[in-house]
């Protein structure tokens, strides 16, 4: 139960180098106006980070593109995909998911 | 007259942190396996459970708790781990810019608590519901970020607990968690903003850019490079049309 010196100071420099970047745009931006072009580009952040963290989550491994043969969390995608359409619940979307990547990696 | 007053409540309602905090209960089947597999895999790198509890606290940023106990396992050096946080997290920069105008209203020191809990689920949310308003309220946004906060110390501490009896948490798809998250997320965005075509284009680009980059770096520097990439050319088709 007890924390090393080590691990302590590299917690805390890692508490400081995340703090930042989360923190410094809110603070700063808020207080600015932003010009109508930059609003228009972070309009597009939300889908464009999403897709890219998706898109590196489901598509590579270890810096690789992962096989699409034995992909399961690419073909979990799918049903995972059509129920967040069909339903627009992101709780039943997770589920779906979780249970369809069980379920694949029991079958395949 | 009456009808007045019952759509105020709503709003109210609609503003509160009771809210923040339902709106938080879809994404918290998310953080509770993610965080718990968070945990067991520190505890498997040999971090204490103190100390994998104070990560969540002080650090509070999944992907990067993962990578830091991989690089403790490996004996990586502290400043090395600290400058791969530092990267895997710079696209908080990226998030914390986008709700920014949403928060006009609030002072220096309410954005900033605002922002220490920012996370890609809870911007994910927040963003959602700032589809149909021109600034969301600050006791919401804490009612979203404080119960995403606390779900997450208590399911990182939750598996360094338990992680000496849990083997293979992945069996559970569990992992897969936070990947069906962001695919409900994004789904409901492209729903909400009604630019279909040309939001699909940004997708394709950030998609097709994050795996052509992630070869070459690491994956984290590769999304950071995508989104900006895929956002550029969102603001460039719309200039064209």
């Amino acid at each position: 139960m007890e924390i090393k010196w080590d691990i302590l100071a590299m917690i805390i420099g890692a508490a400081f180098v995340t703090f930042l970047p989360r923190v410094l745009p809110l603070v700063v931006l808020s207080r600015l106006q932003i010009p109508d072009l930059a609003m228009r580009w972070l309009s597009y952040i939300p889908i464009a980070v999403m897709a890219a963290l998706l898109g590196d989550e489901l598509l590579m491994t270890d810096g690789k593109l992962a096989s699409l043969r034995d992909n399961v969390e690419l073909l979990a995608a799918l049903p995972t995909f059509l129920v967040a359409v069909y339903t627009r619940s992101l709780l039943g979307t997770i589920i779906v998911g979780v249970v369809t990547v069980m379920l694949l990696r029991i079958w395949l | 007259m009456q009808q007045e007053n019952v759509q105020l409540r709503m709003d109210r309602n609609e503003e509160s942190f009771l809210q923040g905090v339902k709106d938080c209960v879809p994404t918290l089947l998310g953080y509770l396996s993610i965080g718990f597999a968070a945990g067991v895999v520190g505890h498997t790198s040999g971090l204490s459970v103190m100390e994998v509890t104070l990560m969540s606290v002080l650090i509070y940023a999944g992907s990067a708790q993962f990578i830091m106990a991989g690089m403790v396992a490996a004996e990586g050096s502290i400043a090395a781990i600290i400058f791969t946080v530092f990267i895997v997290n710079l696209r908080h920069l990226l998030l914390s810019a986008a709700v920014s105008p949403y928060f006009r209203h609030l002072t220096a020191f309410k954005t900033m608590l605002i922002g220490s809990l920012l996370t890609d689920e809870t911007f994910g949310v927040a963003i959602n519901k700032a589809s149909h308003t021109r600034t969301l309220s600050e006791s919401w946004m804490n009612g979203l970020n404080v119960t995403a906060y606390l779900n997450w110390i208590l399911a990182t501490m939750a598996g360094a607990f338990l992680g000496q009896w849990i083997t293979n948490p992945e069996k559970l798809g569990l992992d897969f968690a936070l990947s069906a998250m962001f695919i409900g997320l994004l789904v409901l965005q492209l729903i909400g903003r009604k630019k279909l075509a040309r939001d699909l284009i940004v997708i394709l680009c950030a998609v097709l850019v994050v795996v052509g980059v992630s070869m070459v770096t690491s994956g984290s520097v590769a999304v950071i490079i995508a989104t900006v990439t895929a956002a550029t050319i969102g603001v460039f088709i719309e200039r064209w049309k």
